[in-house]
């Protein structure tokens, strides 16, 4: 009997992370006992890219979504919904920027609004372990078809065309990488597909693995025919399960199909593929250090050239490309690159993924065309700053990008136009900053991941970053001095241009962006010892203002007994006492103690 | 080698030729970029980034050391901004490095102090905590000092990309980063073989030998011993570099001196028991042809090669020469031969070797070597231990008045000085093989096959019509790549010597530091003093081990005959198996 009713649950990480496995088993027994089953279809995704509203759970025909769904609420969506025919209302997502542009995707139009999905077009809608699923929205027919129309120059030709660039974050031309490789000679050589994503709350690659394994491994079959290797690593994060699971039932798979070893789809060409796991070193997201991790060394990046096109793993040509670059690349094939070179700026063409992070109503993963700028992604997709708050930065390329204030909102996301701003794209982090946040504490953060990942290889990023952290710590903590700024950003451009491998090279980003714009803060830091984010305890004094009407709560809740007043008396702080723990401040029902 | 290309270096066109460093052009072109990490024998680290020039078009500094020359590069060696790069980045090595160089191994001989000098480090600008290790003792030879590393990866690419051996490695990360054998283990149980080549390559004093000169010091002023000293061959062809010569001077007859100054009563040479070396080895050589023994036969007199035989080859052992080293042979002398000539309780004798090697300090001390529960060596001291300990001692090296060695364990014949240098056992063998298996003297005596410094060296000669194919392995991944030759192929060589160290002694881990205008290990260095031990042979009337009247009257008064039991009981030993923590044992070999 065909399904009147299809229900889409999402198995996306944060999904996961709020039950939703649980909500599977409770939704299969509430259908078996109303005798649904049979007539209703449980449809399991990959990351939908909502996940601020997790548990998700669509109910279609009908697009009905429902956010925040616990087991609790199944008898009733189950009873209402597919009984009775009538929507939960109270559990239904309103409208909601992201959901309005993402499902007019999934819908039946081929113009995308905001977001367009090309890398992660199938994830949410087709089920990331079945095969026949990905063949269904035709699934390796890109594959088919350069294995029997296309010569590999034709290909290269066809991804040079498309303008495509690196979406690991230097975004380079991956045409030209391409080429560079296949014009090496000998009949060794390697494709890796590099899934070491990195950056402190990026998931972007692990949401298309975990979503559309076989896009990526399509990707790369298709790159393996184009340079003329036969073997391609993914190497990616064991902190990854799910997406290592994934991927090995996505292999096994396109192996037992004939889509992977020899002779694949009947032509002359042989390829297969492993995956290789790494322990998770920030640094193994560099190329060099990757290849070096994968032969079983100790993963620290060494200078190129040579470049891995020519000396790569184990010494071979090797063709390395990020998991979104790959992603791109069945759909170049499929509608061409010129095709695809119409999406995006000048420069930039495509699409690029974002984690989208921080003080933003909807917080999750968005795909853009490029040129799309900061203002629309941050408050038409993302919904604007939540509880009235006033957008102070936002952050793009993780932890070796910039902090760019109000004034660069209009800034259109493209590979030119972010460094332009003094920041990167990078892989594709994007955290939005409220004015609650720290500029100074804010670079110390990034700085600290970035000294603690450096690889202590090179002298500028092993010695440079540790010194300007120690730096940035002493002005947090009230004892900057007079002369640091101009250290921080004497050593930050030295770092810049002579660290050996791109880690370094970018670290000290978030520290020379925040004091170009925002070196006021750090001065009010070092001079006027204040925090004006009041996040630097160290720099915060709470005071207790004319509108306490004496309760006593703050000087119950004190863990030092700092705070003294007689009952229904204004009640006042020791400041000598006072280790600034702030517990005082969010007792208070009466807002009485501010922050100085 | 295309056709050659211009580039500029700070607005003026030079032509070189392409496929070169921009070091590389530089370096021929007379500019010398500052350098820390780079080493033209090992692999590229690009670590330090001292060397960065900048290249006109690139947005970030450039490290020259391996970054390519390129048609029409306009590159810039000095300007402002690119030297206040470079002394901020050799700031922050002193940053995280004790200052303490009043008090340091290396004080007037480190590549880090003259690299500050010529930074024009006037002033501190970014101090803040500092590595505080503690410093590995364990083992007998080579010292380990975290504290005092600066991360350029010279130690760890030498003993794994020269010496084969793999034992160091960066762990941990970023400013935690610190450079240890596997699992952090004590180098006395770790797979170091002591060779000390990391400490010929280290800039600075994160490794140094094990020093004894103190100790030996005090011993030399106890009137109730009898204070005996050998030196080896390549000491005294490199030992006056220590004294600013140029290297390639034989230094013997001033060192005996300063010896005797230093308040040793008898001066013997470790050449002379590099003859009774041959006398023995030759012997058992011809005994293995003659008996169908186990072949090839294997030299045993590196003690560096020893540690990595007992590890990595413990399936040779039997084909090892049970011959000790010349050292031991000679201490074991000293302690039982001269002892009873000058009527001394051996207890009483202080046995010192002056070596070119740190591993010699962890042979002296290996159990399998004793004999009478005594140690034929009782401290052995490096060239630069001795070296320090003459000025120490005030001692006008350069132009004192040169003295020779005493009697009975002084004289020596060419054949023993070659011992110094890659290839001479094998030709100093030969010299007494050919004679003791066809009675006939040989004529042609300097062997060139397997002189000089290309890293495996083979001959064949003929000996009564019958062919003797021996090899020559110096420096351990040589030495390696031999032997894994050995194992494929037994029946390939009859005779095969290996040196633990490039170049052999000559290039030991004890000898002088590189001064501030040579590099560590340079191949013109070993070869001046490879010459200076061929100079030595060439100079002297007896050039056969067996020639040497002293080892002819050792044997008549003590030993009788080579492989004598007297012989067996001095003068030869057994190797075991060893399995340091962190070796797998190989199932096909063990």
């Amino acid at each position: 009997m065909r399904a009147k009713s299809i229900l889409t649950l999402c198995d996306g990480p944060t999904c996961i992370y709020k039950n939703s496995r649980a909500i599977r088993d409770a939704l299969e027994t509430e259908l078996k006992n109303q005798g649904l089953s049979d007539e209703v279809g449980i449809h399991i995704s990959g990351c939908l890219g909502m996940c601020s509203k997790g548990p998700i759970l669509i109910v279609n025909p009908g697009y009905t979504i429902y956010g925040g769904v616990t087991v609790q609420d199944i008898p009733e969506i189950v009873q209402e919904h597919l009984v009775r025919r009538r929507p939960v209302a109270r559990l239904a997502v309103q409208e909601d920027h992201l959901y309005n542009r993402f499902f007019r995707i999934f819908g039946d139009v081929d113009f995308f609004g905001r977001q367009m999905r090309i890398a992660l077009r199938n994830c949410g809608i087709i089920d990331p372990e079945k095969i026949d699923d990905y063949l269904s929205v035709r699934g390796y027919e890109a594959l088919a078809k350069v294995l029997t129309a296309m010569s590999p120059r034709e290909v290269i030709d066809e991804v040079k065309k498309s303008g495509l660039r690196g979406r690991g974050g230097a975004g380079f031309p991956t045409g030209l990488k391409w080429e560079f490789t296949a014009r090496e000679t000998g009949n060794e050589k390697y494709v890796i597909c590099n899934a070491d994503e990195g950056d402190p709350g990026a998931f972007m690659d692990r949401s298309a693995i975990e979503g559309d394994p076989h896009t990526v491994l399509e990707g790369i079959i298709i790159g393996g025919y184009a340079i003329g290797a036969a073997k391609g690593i993914v190497y990616i994060r064991a902190e990854y399960p799910l997406a290592i699971q994934r991927l090995e039932k996505a292999i096994a798979a396109a192996r037992e199909n004939g889509l992977l070893g020899k002779r694949i789809l009947g032509s002359d060409f042989s390829f297969d593929m492993e995956i290789r796991l790494g322990a998770g070193a920030f640094v193994c997201g560099e190329e060099t250090a990757l290849i070096h991790s994968i032969e079983g060394r100790r993963g620290m990046p060494t200078p190129r050239p040579p470049y891995p096109s020519v000396k790569g793993l184990f010494g071979k040509p090797t063709l390395i490309n990020n998991v979104e670059t790959w992603a791109n690349i069945p759909v170049i094939m499929l509608d061409g690159g010129e095709w695809f070179s119409t999406v995006g700026t000048e420069t930039s063409k495509g699409t690029k993924v974002f984690a989208l992070a921080g003080k933003v109503h909807n917080t999750g993963l968005i795909e853009v065309p490029m040129g799309t700028t900061l203002r629309e992604i941050i408050y038409d997709i993302g919904g604007g700053i939540p509880n009235g708050k006033k957008f102070k930065a936002v952050q793009t390329g993780g932890p070796s990008g910039g902090c760019l204030p109000e004034e660069y909102l209009d800034t259109q996301i493209d590979y030119e136009s972010l460094a332009a701003a003094g920041s990167i794209m990078g892989s594709g982090g994007m955290i939005v900053i409220d004015e609650d946040s720290c500029m100074v504490n804010l670079a110390k953060f990034f700085l600290e991941f970035t000294q603690d990942e450096s690889c202590g290889k090179c002298t500028p990023c092993r010695g440079g970053t540790k010194r300007m952290l120690e730096i940035l710590t002493r002005i947090t903590e009230g004892n900057g001095k007079e002369g640091d700024i101009e250290k921080l950003e004497r050593l930050g451009q030295m770092i810049k241009k002579a660290s050996l491998c791109g880690l370094g090279q970018s670290a000290p980003n978030p520290v020379l962006s925040t004091l170009k714009n925002f070196r006021h803060e750090y001065e009010e830091h070092i001079f006027q010892k204040k925090c004006r984010a009041g996040i630097c305890s160290a720099l915060v004094t709470y005071e207790i203002t004319e509108k306490c009407i004496g309760c006593g709560a703050c000087r119950r809740v004190c863990p030092v007994n700092a705070i003294s007043g007689k009952r229904q008396e204004r009640h006042a702080i020791n400041q000598e006492t006072c280790i600034k723990c702030g517990q005082c401040f969010t007792t208070c029902k009466f807002d009485a103690i501010v922050k100085a | 080698m295309g056709k050659s290309i211009t580039i500029h270096i700070n607005d003026k066109p030079y032509k070189v030729d392409p496929g070169q460093t921009i070091m590389q052009a530089a370096d021929k072109l007379g500019f010398h970029i500052p350098r820390l990490c780079y080493h033209p024998k090992l692999s590229i680290e690009g670590a330090c980034r001292v060397c960065i020039v900048e290249v006109e078009g690139m947005k970030n500094y450039v490290a020259s050391c391996s970054y390519p020359v390129n048609d029409g590069m306009k590159i810039r060696t000095n300007t402002p901004e690119l030297r206040r790069a470079r002394r901020d980045i050799v700031e922050l090595i002193l940053d995280n490095h004790p200052l303490d160089c009043h008090i340091c191994d290396r004080n007037g001989n480190c590549e880090l102090q003259r690299l500050s000098y010529s930074m024009g480090i006037k002033a501190r600008h970014f101090e803040g905590e500092r590595k505080n290790y503690d410093e590995d003792l364990s083992s007998q030879a080579v010292v380990r000092n975290p504290n005092k590393c600066i991360l350029c990866g010279r130690c760890v690419r030498i003993c794994s990309e020269i010496q084969h051996v793999h034992n160091l490695s960066q762990a941990y990360r970023g400013f935690r980063t610190v450079v240890m054998p596997a699992y952090n283990m004590p180098f006395s149980e770790s797979v170091c073989t002591t060779c000390g080549q990391c400490i010929n390559v280290c800039p600075t004093a994160a490794f140094v030998e094990k020093s004894y000169t103190q100790e030996l010091f005090e011993r030399l002023n106890d009137p109730g011993l009898v204070k005996v000293v050998q030196f080896a061959p390549s000491v005294r062809a490199a030992i006056g570099e220590a004294f600013g010569l140029e290297p390639g001077h034989n230094m013997e007859g001033q060192l005996v001196a300063a010896l005797r100054k230093l308040g040793f009563d008898y001066i013997f040479d470790t050449q002379f028991a590099a003859d009774l070396t041959i006398m023995e080895e030759a012997s058992e050589f011809l005994e293995r042809i003659q008996n169908k023994g186990k072949l090839p036969m294997i030299t045993s007199c590196s003690s560096a090669w020893m540690k990595c035989m007992e590890q990595f080859y413990p399936d040779l052992i039997d084909n090892v020469s049970t011959c000790k080293s010349p050292m031991s042979m000679n201490g074991a002398m000293i302690k039982s031969y001269f002892a009873e000539k000058i009527q001394v309780d051996p207890k009483k004798i202080l046995s010192v070797a002056v070596m070119c090697c740190t591993a010699k300090k962890y042979e002296a001390d290996r159990p399998e070597l004793m004999f009478d529960g005594l140690r034929g060596v009782d401290i052995v001291v490096t060239t630069r231990e001795t070296a320090w300990m003459i000025k120490s001692a005030g001692i006008d090296f350069l132009n004192i008045e040169p003295e020779k060695t005493d009697a009975p364990l002084g004289l020596s014949s060419g054949a023993g000085a070659i011992f110094g240098t890659t290839g001479g056992v094998m030709e100093a063998a030969i010299r007494t093989a050919y004679e003791l298996y066809t009675g006939e003297t040989l004529v042609d005596i300097e062997l060139e096959n397997i002189r000089g410094l290309q890293g495996i060296k083979e001959a064949a000669i003929q000996m009564d019509g019958q062919e003797l194919r021996v090899a020559v392995a110096h420096g351990l991944g040589n030495a390696c790549g031999l032997l894994d030759l050995v194992r494929m192929d037994p029946g390939r060589y009859q005779f095969v010597e290996i040196m633990g160290c490039p170049g052999g002694c000559i290039g030991g881990g004890g000898q002088p530091y590189a001064g501030a205008n040579s590099i560590p290990l340079d191949e013109e260095v070993l070869q001046k003093r490879a010459k200076a031990l061929y100079d030595l042979d060439r100079g002297k009337t007896i050039r056969r081990s067996h020639d040497n009247p002293d080892i002819q009257k050792l044997y008549r008064e003590f030993l009788q005959r080579p492989l004598s039991a007297t012989s067996h009981k001095y003068l030869h030993t057994h190797y075991q198996a060893k399995l340091p923590r962190g070796i797998i044992p190989d199932r096909a070999i063990y």
